[in-house]
């Protein structure tokens, strides 16, 4: 992994390991035993980790969920499932990068697998699109949803976008309607649903994937109605109070959990699932297998019964 | 079939305070000086160039709803904070400014009837708050699916909406869902659902009910969309065109199926759900039962 990103917060952390990876190597060049000292430094460095991660403010719990190190849907489904085969198009217009889609086997069983994917550079970030998805994107979701019902078998959605994209071409195709859709049409799909928000959660864009019998939240992720940025320039009239945004829309996987939305907290290794992607990976494997294996076990029209009750249970009014 | 017919007083009184109170308005599409009075006989459509101002709510209830059919449900449902936001104002004063203007919330639903077909209805008001959907819109339209799921109607939603009332947050993003997951289980119930797009019509309310109507009906020059115009500028960094994002944009575009003067809103939305309900045609004012004479009237733009 490239170590150039890290956060403002992250600095020390990075130090550290900086200095760790000096001393290993100055003890290789000349032969001497710094394992004393490497111990030290290293249980430092897990105690500060464990420190910074556990009292992120909301705006940093923003920077993590958007750290370009942490691992995007393919590197999560490079790790989780196996048998991948990845499919291509809506069959209306075109291909969407910044939705990725197709078969997988998770623990051995198979599951339709779909997800935003953001990319790392320039090259990878043409084809994704930066993970902000235009119609097509949503519409080769729904088939793929629809696909995986035919057939019997559930779906598991990554959720990790800032939002759908704004463009002429995305308003021309009718982005608003390919949400709708799909919103609509996943309230009624005959089969297990799973979403899991492993980064950004962006407003529409994100639930678009998102509506689902469960979701879960990776410990660092957040799902916004508006980015704090966007937030802040509305009512704030200006992005500079994106920090008092972040804290106000309440967007952490804490948060929404208190609020009803988020069922069940994946943890992430310390340090934030950028500094391990493959303990990472198992965690957040182990949740989707148990959470599937439980869906997978509910007669589907008691599924459609309870996905409707949840959501049109949502919200908060008072009655006068 | 009692339901229907209670006795409420029209709602001509809390309307008019809506429309400009002074004798004469100017149009925004054409410059025009126009008579109040006339302008508003003309349900606010310039007798010039054909310019649809804005109108609230009740007035669109006026022009859509039969003379004392209409049964208001749901209105005993206000704004909560469910977050405690707090921007340069609190929430709660936010509503309790929107309220001192007369209305509860950004929705008004009920029961009606059209030409004779009972109907729900619910009617956006861009006025309070800028129509953005928070859990009171969510669930009252929520609420106005289920009554025309349970007896059996045709549900038609008139939207106006700057997008999400983001002071609620995630729940106002999950509105999006609870609305789609109602709208589900109507169409497999098969119900006719008629979605009518006034000016302005965007963001989480177009991503949801406003874009699945089963007929999407815009009044002409609306603007309809996602993204806000000045959001996809600022992003692609070029001017956008002439035209982009109005409803005869959508219709060549195919977003929505028809753009119809306000005019002949209530004659068009009564056709339909004829067709739908397998109802005869009307035999009375209806001149023309052929070709699209929906369209009829309709500014449109060049090309």
């Amino acid at each position: 992994m490239p170590k150039t990103a890290y956060l403002e917060f992250e600095r020390d952390v990075v130090e550290i390991q900086d200095q760790i990876e000096k001393l290993l190597d100055l003890a290789e060049r000349k032969d001497i035993d710094v394992s004393a000292e490497v111990r030290v430094l290293r249980e430092k460095l897990d105690s500060l980790r464990q420190q910074t991660y556990d009292n992120l403010r909301p705006i940093e719990q923003v920077q993590v969920a958007r750290h370009p190190r942490r691992p995007f849907t393919l590197d999560y489904v490079e790790r989780v499932f196996t048998d991948w085969i990845e499919l291509h198009g809506d069959r209306l217009y075109r291909d969407d990068g910044a939705v990725v889609g197709g078969w997988a086997r998770l623990a051995g069983r198979s599951v339709m697998v779909i997800g935003h994917q953001k990319g790392r550079d320039m090259s990878e970030n043409l084809l994704r699109n930066f993970g902000m998805s235009h119609p097509e994107g949503y519409r080769k979701a729904l088939r793929l949803m629809r696909q995986a019902e035919k057939f019997e078998r559930p779906v598991i959605t990554f959720i990790d976008t800032m939002g759908a994209y704004p463009g002429i071409g995305s308003e021309e195709r009718g982005i608003a309607e390919a949400i709708a859709t799909n919103l609509r049409e996943m309230a009624r799909l005959r089969t297990p649903l799973l979403s899991v928000v492993i980064g950004e959660g962006g407003s529409g864009g994100a639930l678009g994937l998102g509506v689902t019998d469960r979701i879960l939240m990776l410990e660092h992720s957040i799902y916004s109605v508006i980015s704090p940025e966007g937030c802040a320039a509305i009512l704030w009239r200006s992005a500079e109070h994106r920090e008092k945004a972040a804290a106000a829309l309440r967007l952490t996987a804490g948060n929404l959990v208190e609020l009803g939305v988020c069922d069940e907290i994946v943890a992430e290794p310390p340090g934030g699932s950028h500094s391990d992607w493959d303990a990472a990976a198992t965690l957040l494997g182990e949740a989707l297998e148990r959470n599937v294996r439980e869906l997978a076990g509910i007669p589907v029209e008691k599924l459609l019964r309870r996905r409707w009750a949840k959501y049109e249970s949502m919200g908060a009014w008072r009655e006068v | 079939m009692a339901w229907f017919r209670k006795d409420k007083k029209p709602l001509q009184a809390q309307d008019r305070r809506d429309v400009p109170s002074n004798v004469f308005d100017k149009c925004a599409g054409c410059g025009e000086i126009l008579y109040s009075e006339r302008l508003a006989q003309n349900l606010n459509v310039c007798p010039s160039c054909g310019h649809h101002l804005r109108i609230p709510a009740g007035a669109y209830l006026e022009l859509l709803i039969d003379d004392q059919t209409f049964e208001e449900l749901d209105d005993h449902l206000r704004a909560a904070d469910p977050l405690g936001f707090r921007d340069l104002k609190s929430y709660p004063e936010r509503i309790a400014a929107a309220e001192a203007k007369g209305k509860t919330e950004a929705v008004i639903s009920g029961l009606g009837e059209i030409e004779d077909v009972p109907v729900v209805i619910a009617v956006m008001d861009f006025s309070f708050v800028g129509g953005s959907m928070g859990s009171v819109v969510g669930e009252k339209i929520a609420r106005a699916g289920r009554a025309a799921l349970s007896q059996k109607v045709p549900l038609i939603i008139v939207s106006a909406s700057g997008g999400a009332r983001m002071q609620e947050g995630i729940y106002s993003l999950m509105q999006m869902a609870k609305t789609s997951a109602v709208l589900a289980r109507l169409h497999e119930a098969g119900i006719p659902y008629i979605s009518i797009l006034t000016n302005p019509t965007t963001g989480g309310v177009t991503a949801s009910f406003a874009m699945l109507g089963d007929v999407n009906v815009a009044e002409p020059g609306a603007l309809v969309g996602f993204a806000g115009p000045r959001v996809i500028e600022e992003t692609i960094k070029q001017e956008l065109p002439e035209g982009f994002q109005r409803s005869e944009f959508l219709l060549d575009h195919g977003m929505v199926d028809i753009v119809v003067d306000r005019r002949e809103l209530k004659q068009t939305v009564a056709r339909l759900l004829r067709h739908m309900l397998g109802k005869p045609a009307a035999t009375v004012g209806v001149e023309d039962t052929e070709g699209d004479a929906g369209t009829e009237g309709v500014e449109r733009s060049a090309g």
